[in-house]
Formats: C-alpha cells, sequence, structure tokens
C-alpha cells in the first residue's frame, strides 16, 4: 500500500495511536486472527482505470486537505498557546483588516483557496467526471444489471444470457451458529464473468426500489433505478474475483445483496458464453415437456429457498403484517386458472407471475423461468401444511405470460 | 422604533433578581398549567431546551443499540427490519427532535435578551409552537410501541431519507413518520415567523441590522430558510402519502412518474437544512469565542455576509447528494462546483473566529473548551466535505461509511457540541448559578476523546469500502467496528454528565455576576441572573 502514509492525515496521528492501541486490546477480545498488516487505511487495490484516477485524486485530496488542517489548526494552536491570560498577554483591541497591508494578508488565504477549489481540486475533478460518463466511446459489450429485493440479475444482451445471483452464505453463520466464512456475506452463487481488458458498459435498473451497484476496486459506483437505466463502465485491468456490495438501503435484504465479479481471460470468457448459451437452450427446451409432480416439487423447493424464502420464511409462516404468510395462506388457497385456463385476478398464480404493486412481492415472471414458475406455485401449494393437492405444468405458465 | 412596553418602568433592571414583585402585571399560574399555558419567551425556551435533551437521550439510545448490534459481524441483538427502523428513527429524532428544539430553545431564551425586547413577537404562536413538538415525537416513536401489541409492522424504516419507492412500499411507520414531518415543519416554520417578527420589529431603539448581535444574524439567516424550503419537504412527503394510498404517480415510473424526483424535493430541503442545523451555532461561536479571547469579534460585517452567502448558496447545491444517481454531465459539474464555492464563505468564519483569538488573553472555561473543540472537529468536517464535492472521488465515498463519518463531525461537532458551548456558556445568566467547572470540563474531554474514537474508524471504513445502513458486514470491517462501537458507548454515557451538571447547575451552585464572565459584551448581559419575568421592560438605547 503505498498511499498508507499519504492518505492519513498527520493531524490526526495522535488520535490513530490511540484507536490503535484500544483496537488491538479489542482485537484480541475478540479473539480475531485479523493481523494488522491487513489493514485498510484506503481505497482497495485498484483493478480499473477509473478506480486508479479515482485513488491519484482521493490521495491527492487528502493531502490537500491535511496541510490545510494542519497549517489552520497551528496558527490557532500557537495563538492558543502564546496569547493566554494566564500568560499575561494583554488583548489587543482591533475587530478587523485595517490598513491595504492587512487586507492583503487577511485576502491571500482566499486567493489560496480558490486556486485550491477550481484549479488544483477542479480541474482533475472535471477531466474525471467526463471520464467516468464517457460509457459509449469504443464500449466492447454491455451488461444488464437489474437491482431487486434482494438479488442481482444480470444479463449479457449479445449472447443473450440471463441469470440471477444471490447471497450463499448461510442462514446459520448470519446467525453465529456456525463458523463464518473467509467471504462471509460476500459470495454468491452465480458471479457476473466479465472478459479482461475489455470496456463493459453496464446499464442498470431495477424493478423495485432504488439499488445501488458499487464493487470499490472498480471505483464506480452507480444507482440503479425502478422504471429507468442508468449506465456506467468498467475495464478490468487483472483476472480475479471482485467482491461488492449493494449500496443504497433496499430494505431488509440491504445487507445481504452482494456484487460478485469474475474477471477472466477472453478465451476463457467465450468458453463460458457457450457453456452458459447451452445451459439456456435446455432449459428453453424443457418449458414444453411435461413434469411429474414429484419433479415439480424438488425444483421448487430450490426455487422456494432461493427466491422466496427471505420473506416467506423456510417454513412458509412469513413476518407478518409486512410478510404474510404463505402456510395455511388464503391466496395460496385458490384454484390454479379458470376452466378455459386462463388467469384469474389475484389468485395464486396471478400474485407469483404478477406480484402485487406497491409491497415488496414482486413480479416474479421477470425473473423466474416458465419452469422455476410452475416449480415453486405447485411447491407452495403442496408444503407448509397447504394440501391443494393440483399442479401446474411449465407449458400453461407460458400460456399465461 | 415603537417597543410595546406598556408594563410600569424599573429604573434598574438588574436589580430585580426574582421576578416575584411582577406580580401586578399579569396572571402567573404554577405548577403544570405554568407549562401549559405560557406565553414567556424564557418558559418556552426551558420547554424546548428541556425537550431537546430528552429527545438527545432517545436518538442516543437508539444508536447505541444499533452501534451494540454492529459491534461483531453476525446478528446477535435484532433483526435487519427493527435495525432499519431504529437508524431511520434515530436521524429524525436527532435532527427534529434534539438539534432544531435546541437552536429553537436557544432563539427563545436569548433573541429578546440580545436585542432589548421584552419578549418574543408572538407569544401566543410561540406557544403553539412548542406543544406541537410533543405530538410530533409519539407519533415518530409510537409505531415501535404499536408493533409490540401486533399493530402495524414499526416504525419508519427506509433511513430519515424516506426515498420513494422504498417508502411507498413500507409500513404504516411511514405514514406515522410523513404526519410527524408535517406537525414538525409547521411547528418550525412559525417559530421561523416569530424569530423573524421579533428581530425586524423589537429591536432597541439605535440597534441597526447591522449592529444585531451575531446570534441574531444566525437565526435570521436559519428562519428564512426554514420558510423557503419546509413547505418544500411537506410537499414532498405529501405527494408520497397520495403515492402510498391514493394511486397517484409521482415516483413511480410506470404510471409517469420518477423516483428520483423525490430524491430532488427531498434534498431541496435536506441541503439547507444541514445549515439551519449550523447556522445558529455558527452565530453564537463568535460571542463565545470573543468573550474568552477578551477582543472584539473580529470582522462583524464579514460573518454577516458569509451568513448570507451561505444561505442562498444552500439554496442551489442540493443534488451532491446523490450524484451517483445517473445525472447528466453539465449537472454534476455545476453541483461539484457551486458545493466547492460554499469553502469560500465558511473559510470566512473560520479565519474570523481564529483572528478573533489571535493576540486575544484567552482563557480556557468550559464554553471556551467546546467552541475550540467545535472550531478544530467541524474543520474536519468541512474539509471531507470538500472532498465528497468532487463526483469523481464521490462515487467511492458516496453511501458508504465515509460519509456517515463526515456529516457526524458536521452534525455532532458542528452541531451538538455548538449547542453544548451555548448551554454552558448562557447557563448561568438563565439560572443565576454557576455550572460546576470541574464537571464540565470532564464532560468536554470525554466526549471530544470519545467522539474521535467513534467516528475517526468510520472515515477509515467508508474507504475500505463498508456500505451504510447494513446490519450485517464483511469480516474485513471487523476491527474498525469494535472500536467505534466502545467510542459511541462512552460517548452516550458522557452524556449523563452534562446532564448532571444541568441539573445540578438549575438546582443551586455559587450565584452568578450579571455579566458572568470577565469580558462578556452585548445587552443580555446587562440584566440580572437569571433576568426579570418580562426580561426589557423599557428598551435600552443602543449606540
Amino acid at each position: 500500500m503505498a498511499h498508507r502514509e499519504t492518505s492519513c492525515p498527520r493531524g490526526r496521528v495522535a488520535v490513530r495511536e490511540l484507536i490503535r492501541c484500544i483496537g488491538s486490546a479489542v482485537a484480541l477480545l475478540c479473539a480475531s486472527a485479523a493481523a494488522w498488516a491487513d489493514y485498510k487505511w484506503n481505497f482497495p487495490t485498484p483493478a480499473t482505470p477509473i478506480a486508479r484516477d479515482t485513488l491519484a485524486i482521493h490521495n491527492q485530496f487528502m493531502l490537500i486537505i491535511t496541510a490545510l488542517f494542519v497549517v489552520v489548526f497551528a496558527i490557532m494552536i500557537y495563538s492558543m498557546v502564546k496569547h493566554r491570560k494566564s500568560v499575561g498577554h494583554t488583548p489587543a483591541g482591533f475587530s478587523g483588516p485595517t490598513g491595504s497591508i492587512q487586507w492583503f494578508w487577511a485576502l491571500v488565504p482566499f486567493g489560496i483557496l480558490l486556486y485550491i477549489d477550481f484549479v488544483l481540486m477542479g480541474v482533475p475533478a472535471f477531466h474525471a467526471v467526463v471520464d467516468m460518463e464517457d460509457t459509449k466511446t469504443r464500449a466492447d459489450m454491455v451488461l444488464k444489471v437489474t437491482g431487486m429485493q434482494w438479488k442481482w440479475q444480470y444479463e449479457y444482451p449479445d449472447s443473450g444470457i440471463k441469470f440471477i445471483s444471490t447471497l450463499t452464505t448461510p442462514q446459520e453463520q448470519i446467525n453465529n451458529q456456525a463458523a463464518k466464512g473467509d467471504h462471509y456475506l460476500l459470495e454468491v452463487d452465480n458471479a457476473v464473468v466479465l472478459p479482461v481488458g475489455k470496456k463493459v458498459r453496464v446499464l442498470l435498473t431495477s424493478t423495485d426500489v432504488i439499488h445501488t451497484w458499487w464493487v470499490p476496486q472498480f471505483g464506480v459506483k452507480r444507482d440503479a433505478i425502478p422504471g429507468f437505466l442508468r449506465e456506467t463502465w468498467v475495464k478490468i485491468e487483472e483476472p480475479g474475483t471482485y467482491r461488492g456490495q449493494c449500496a443504497e438501503l433496499c430494505g431488509k435484504g440491504h445487507g445481504f445483496m452482494p456484487v460478485v465479479v469474475q474477471a477472466v481471460s477472453e478465451p476463457e470468457y467465450a468458453a463460458w458464453v457457450e457453456k452458459k448459451k447451452a445451459e439456456s437452450a435446455s432449459a428453453a427446451a424443457s418449458a414444453d415437456k411435461a413434469f411429474s409432480r414429484d419433479e415439480l416439487m424438488t425444483q421448487g423447493k430450490e426455487v422456494y429457498a432461493k427466491n422466496c424464502a427471505v420473506c416467506h420464511q423456510p417454513a412458509g409462516q412469513g413476518l407478518p403484517p409486512a410478510f404474510p404468510a404463505l402456510a395455511g395462506s388464503k391466496v395460496v388457497d385458490t384454484p390454479l386458472v379458470t376452466a378455459e385456463g386462463k388467469l384469474i385476478p389475484d389468485s395464486h398464480v396471478d400474485r407469483v407471475i404478477n406480484g402485487k404493486p406497491g409491497t415488496a412481492m414482486q413480479a416474479f415472471k421477470t425473473t423466474l423461468s416458465d419452469l422455476e414458475l410452475a416449480a415453486v406455485i405447485t411447491f407452495e401449494r403442496n408444503s407448509f401444511g397447504n394440501t391443494r393437492g393440483d399442479m401446474i405444468q411449465p407449458a400453461q405458465i407460458k400460456a399465461l405470460r | 422604533m415603537d417597543v410595546a412596553t406598556t408594563a410600569p418602568s424599573h429604573a434598574d433592571h438588574a436589580n430585580h433578581a426574582n421576578h416575584g414583585d411582577h406580580g401586578d402585571h399579569g396572571y402567573h399560574p404554577t405548577g403544570l398549567k405554568r407549562w401549559l399555558f405560557t406565553t414567556n419567551h424564557k418558559d418556552i425556551g426551558t420547554m424546548y431546551l428541556t425537550f431537546s435533551l430528552l429527545m438527545f437521550f432517545v436518538g442516543g439510545a437508539m444508536i447505541l443499540a444499533v452501534r451494540a448490534e454492529l459491534f461483531q459481524p453476525g446478528l446477535q441483538l435484532m433483526q435487519p427490519e427493527y435495525f432499519n427502523q431504529l437508524i431511520g428513527v434515530h436521524a429524525l429524532v436527532m435532527i427534529f427532535g434534539a438539534l432544531m428544539p435546541a437552536a429553537t430553545g436557544f432563539a427563545n431564551w436569548q433573541i429578546p435578551l440580545m436585542i432589548g425586547a421584552p419578549d418574543m413577537a408572538l407569544p401566543r404562536l410561540n406557544n403553539w409552537g412548542f406543544w406541537l413538538l410533543p405530538p410530533a415525537a409519539l407519533l415518530l416513536t409510537l409505531p415501535f410501541i404499536l408493533a409490540l401489541f401486533g399493530i402495524g409492522s414499526g416504525a419508519i424504516d427506509t433511513g430519515w431519507t424516506f426515498y420513494a419507492p422504498l417508502s411507498v412500499q413500507g409500513g404504516m411507520g411511514i405514514d406515522f413518520a410523513i404526519f410527524a414531518v408535517h406537525i414538525l415543519g409547521v411547528s418550525s416554520i412559525m417559530g421561523s415567523i416569530n424569530v423573524i417578527v421579533t428581530l425586524v420589529n423589537l429591536r432597541a431603539p439605535g440597534m441597526t441590522l447591522m449592529k444585531m448581535p451575531l446570534f441574531c444574524w444566525g437565526w435570521l439567516i436559519t428562519a428564512i430558510l426554514l420558510i423557503v424550503t419546509l413547505p418544500v419537504l411537506a410537499g414532498a412527503v405529501t405527494m408520497l402519502l397520495m403515492d402510498r394510498h391514493f394511486g397517484t404517480h409521482f415516483f413511480d415510473a410506470a404510471g409517469g412518474g420518477d423516483p428520483i424526483l423525490f430524491q430532488h424535493l427531498f434534498w431541496f430541503f435536506g441541503h439547507p437544512e444541514v445549515y439551519i442545523l449550523l447556522l445558529p451555532v455558527w452565530g453564537l461561536m463568535p460571542h463565545v469565542v470573543s468573550t474568552f479571547s477578551r477582543k472584539p469579534n473580529y470582522g462583524y460585517k464579514a460573518q454577516v455576509y458569509s451568513f448570507i452567502a451561505i444561505g442562498v448558496l444552500s439554496l442551489v447545491v442540493w443534488a451532491h447528494h446523490f450524484f451517483t444517481a445517473g445525472l447528466p454531465v453539465p449537472a454534476l459539474l455545476y453541483f461539484m462546483y457551486s458545493t466547492m464555492s460554499i469553502s469560500l464563505p465558511l473559510a470566512v468564519l473560520f479565519f474570523c473566529w481564529i483572528a478573533t483569538m489571535w493576540r486575544g488573553a484567552m482563557s480556557f472555561e468550559t464554553p471556551m473548551l467546546f467552541a475550540v473543540g467545535f472550531i478544530v472537529l467541524f474543520g474536519i468536517a468541512g474539509l471531507t466535505g470538500l472532498v465528497l464535492a468532487d463526483v469523481a472521488a464521490d462515487a467511492q465515498y458516496h453511501h458508504s461509511y465515509f460519509v456517515v463519518a463526515h456529516f457526524h463531525y458536521a452534525l455532532f461537532t458542528g452541531g451538538i457540541m455548538g449547542v453544548m458551548t451555548g448551554v454552558y456558556y448562557w447557563l448561568p445568566k438563565w439560572t443565576g448559578h454557576m455550572y460546576d467547572e470541574r464537571l464540565g470540563k470532564l464532560h468536554f474531554w470525554l466526549t471530544v476523546i470519545s467522539f474521535n474514537l467513534t467516528f475517526m474508524p468510520q472515515f477509515f471504513l467508508g474507504l475500505a469500502g463498508m456500505p451504510r445502513r447494513i446490519p450485517d458486514y464483511a469480516l474485513q470491517f471487523a476491527e474498525f467496528n469494535a472500536i467505534s462501537t466502545v467510542g459511541a458507548f462512552i460517548l452516550g454515557f458522557s452524556q449523563l454528565v452534562f446532564a448532571w451538571n444541568i441539573i445540578k447547575t438549575v438546582r443551586g451552585g455559587p450565584p452568578a455576576s450579571n455579566r458572568v464572565w470577565e469580558n462578556s459584551e452585548g445587552l443580555e448581559w446587562q440584566l440580572s441572573s437569571p433576568p426579570p419575568h418580562h426580561s426589557w421592560e423599557t428598551p435600552p438605547e443602543v449606540k
């Protein structure tokens, strides 16, 4: 960390020492294994040109404001030591600048500040902003990111790949019933895979509330706003795994929707794209197949655990009143479809497919496949003590869309 | 100037140490009725300050629960839903319940004393303004209690910013918070009207606007900002209420609305709000610094013009609160440079405070200690604010703990420590007793050290990439969070020293002279300590 020393304001050394002392004691108390060498005093190592820029600007600004802090308060502290009543200093009587020399010295600091604000800081800031917002020039590919409570969906429009990425940290670790893993809260089932050295234009939107997509090592942070597209860009320089989190309060799962990006070489990326394409082709083919209830129940259980259990709880008891129970639910206890195979308003199928506006219940037709929808609906109707005994096929869902 | 003083004039106000002999003009109920029906600026000021202290502890207790949860990774004490309620209500209680009423309490107590008026211009409005606060505080906190009985899903859980569409989705706690904001807004607007009317009409003969004490100037700008911005907030939350219950789509793209519209409206209020909280403190600071430097204020006019400049600029920089929302480049550049330009008038204030100290004869009683602590630590807030204005670097700081640390340096050291400065400075005048200097100094050192212990690590947490408002965090953030929690508990419990010192001073202590301090200047120090019931019955002449 070459920038470590430069970015720690010297005026805060005493405080930092104090923090260090108490911190060590606390660290021992927590029996934490983290060594002091692991300490992060600054931005994490940059992985994109923007992040390198941002770090350089940040370091420069920290130096400037530290210098301002030290100079201004050195003058004040000098005065506090010298101009005390207890050392017998007689007070002067002036109440403003008198004469042109005093006016000159009173105005010099503002000249310096003007220069710092609009030249020293203002000019690099201008270039960085223009660069950061230039998402379109020579972009190699597009990644579409959709935030939803509380997971991310990634879509590659060029290759038609689309998948959801959710937290895999087990609930036991969060509830302190199991030892926490290395990547506690920063691990997902499907990482976004991106090629290194390519300019990726990232389009962001959301299906429900505002989320913010943030990977600290990329130096970009952008809100995902429902109903609008926002954009930013990344060009990852080194292969590796980069981790970040949602940064805008988005409800109870806000702390539990990490972003994990896997940067790989171009051939590896091409191979991954092929593999993903094959997977989605077989999934599409299965939509027309007829499934047995057991098959749907097994798959439905998985889908439920990933998409529904956060709110409706693993045993279907919900968290009333915000998140209703599915066990014994009146909505679940409705017929599947009309005799003609049409959608019944406010029925179980309608609620899962189209959601309930104004609540956290989202329209799952945008994120789940026909098979997943059919499976989870079948599962909910025949679990948690619900005994509807019926089932719905992916083909029926397809017809309802 | 026609100053309303129909009461018999007393030749020497300073001799009226108690107000028993004022029974001839008016009805003075005692007990609960005195406080319920009072129109006396001092009684109302006392109620505002007491309410503020109470809310300070309520909001503090909430955040200590939050810090306790954040002591270690994992969920120990509460579920995320409850965590989200605590952080939002903490902010609303501290801003609307602790800081704003404290400033209004100061205004009530001090403005008539400082400008030579018998009372505030609109005493009944004043009473009403205060008595709107307890119901609003109740509305904010009641949902917590209702939830215990299975009614509703708890208090507002969107953070204090009410961002739509999260706030459209939430439970009835949000409706409670919306109505609380309406009531608080009405109360603040009435208080502001009262301050403006008082300052414009009741100044002592000879006190021109440019001779008005700086505290009054700070409050005049605050009052104008409140009247300009609070209706916008009230409108924004009303639109939210409409979206929630009456099918409008102000903030819903599916109906032609825009979630970012809410952020614009909210921060059009929210950014001036920062200066609403800080201007009264900036106004009182020169009085304290000048008193304990035994030197007149440096640059009175420069400070007045800076207050005005900051007031105007604060209205046109709001979008720097959501640089990551995706604004067009010209807007980003405009809001970046306009935000940076606030540093200029602010630097004038710092310059004047330090120049007032320069070549004085300083002594460091508790108010001066707090003033110096305020200047240094608020300096950190100002300087980190300057870098936050940079859009490119802000992409990294935004929504992270860096911002949390920054605004606590602004609002705790800039706001709350400023209020503490004022309390120690004026308490002898209000009660007639000197406070306990030893306890005051203990309170100062405990506060300053534990404050930095709490918030300095949060700067580093933010730089390392910890988002704000998360109930649980990755392992790399564990140590700094543990330190911050230890600091927060020391900070919280240190405030009991403050409360004890106030109670002790109210109940007794060495008598304070009229002037209280060796070099205090201004009309308020010519009155007895405590001042007579109707502060200035005959307006003093100001030359």
